[in-house]
C-alpha cells in the first residue's frame, strides 16, 4: 500500500504532532445514522441524564474513528493500517452548546519487521483520557 | 444480571451477505468528518494502489453492531446497561467498495469485573468467496444495577 511516511525515516519515540477535533451533537446524529447505533445516550439529553450520565456522550466508536483518522492522515493511506485497537476509558461528554473537543497525539512506540510500526495514541477530552491502550500497527513505505 | 456462561465459546451462523458500496463508505466517512479522497474517489484510491475506494478502519462496526450473538434472550444481556469497553480491528486487507461480505461471530469470553459483566465477541469478516478481510474484537460491559 502507498503509505507516504517512510519506515527508514521514523524512530521509536518519535512524536506525531497533536491535533484537535471538534465534536458537535450534529456529528453524533450523523454517526448514529451511518453506523446504525441509535442508542439515545448519544442524542437525547433527558435519556442520558436519566441513566446517570452528565449529558449526551459521543459514541465510543466516533472517538475511535477520530483516532483512526489521526493515524491514517499521518501514514498517508488508510489501507496501511493493519491493526487498530482501543479501550474506552472515559466518555466524551458533548454539551448542546459548544460541543466538545478531542485532543489526540501519537508516538511511534516500536518498529517491527516488514516495514511495520506500532503507533501509540493518546486521546483526551476536558483533560480526561478517553482512550487507553490505543494502538495501531501501520505498514509504512 | 449475571450473563449465561453457557454462551462462552458459542459460534453463530454467518450473517446474510452484505454488499459494501461506495455510497455507504462515503456516508460513513462524512459521518466521522474525514475528507480523505481515498474513501470517495476511485481514482484517488487507485493512485494509492487500491482497486476501488476503501473503507475507514473502523467501518466494519456497521456490519458487526446488532450482532446475533448478543440479542439472544437466553444470554441475558440488558441493553439499557451496556457500555462499549474495548474494540479492535485486525486486518488482512482493507475493506473496499464492491466487497460482498459475511460476518461470523463467536463469544470468546464472559467474566465478572467488580460488579459488572464483561463479554468479548470475536467476528470474522470475509468475502462470500472466502477471502479474509478482518477480524474484530468487541468487548461490552454490562454495568451492575
Amino acid at each position: 500500500m502507498a503509505a507516504q511516511v517512510k519506515y527508514d525515516d521514523v524512530e521509536p519515540g518519535q512524536e506525531i504532532p497533536a491535533r484537535t477535533f471538534a465534536v458537535d451533537r450534529a456529528n453524533l446524529v450523523m454517526y448514529a445514522g451511518a453506523s446504525g447505533d441509535f442508542n439515545p445516550i448519544h442524542w437525547r439529553e433527558s435519556h442520558a441524564k436519566a441513566v446517570g450520565l452528565p449529558d449526551v456522550i459521543a459514541h465510543g466508536m466516533y472517538t475511535m474513528a477520530q483516532g483512526g483518522r489521526f493515524v491514517t492522515d499521518w501514514a498517508g493511506d488508510p489501507g496501511a493500517v493493519l491493526d487498530y485497537g482501543v479501550r474506552f476509558s472515559s466518555p466524551v461528554v458533548v454539551p448542546d452548546e459548544g460541543g466538545a473537543t478531542l485532543e489526540i497525539s501519537g508516538k511511534v512506540e516500536e518498529k517491527l519487521d516488514g516495514n511495520r510500526v506500532v503507533v501509540a495514541l493518546t486521546a483526551r477530552s476536558e483533560g480526561q483520557k478517553v482512550l487507553t491502550r490505543a494502538k495501531a500497527v501501520v505498514r509504512l513505505a | 444480571m449475571a450473563l449465561n456462561r453457557d454462551f462462552i465459546g458459542r459460534s453463530f451462523p454467518p450473517s446474510e451477505p452484505y454488499e459494501v458500496s461506495r455510497v455507504k463508505i462515503r456516508e460513513f466517512a462524512d459521518a466521522i468528518g474525514d475528507p480523505n479522497p481515498i474513501y470517495r474517489d476511485p481514482e484517488a484510491a487507485k493512485a494509492a494502489g487500491h482497486p476501488d475506494v476503501i473503507a475507514p478502519p473502523t467501518f466494519p462496526i456497521v456490519v458487526t453492531l446488532g450482532d446475533p450473538a448478543l440479542v439472544d434472550p437466553a444470554l441475558g444481556l440488558n441493553y439499557a446497561m451496556i457500555v462499549h469497553g474495548e474494540q479492535r480491528f485486525e486486518y488482512t486487507r482493507p475493506l473496499r467498495a464492491g466487497d460482498v461480505i459475511t460476518t461470523t461471530t463467536t463469544i470468546t469470553d464472559i467474566k465478572a469485573i467488580g460488579g459488572n459483566e464483561k463479554i468479548t465477541v470475536e467476528t470474522v469478516v470475509e468475502t462470500t468467496g472466502g477471502e479474509p478481510i478482518c477480524r474484530t474484537f468487541n468487548t461490552i460491559v454490562e454495568r451492575g444495577a
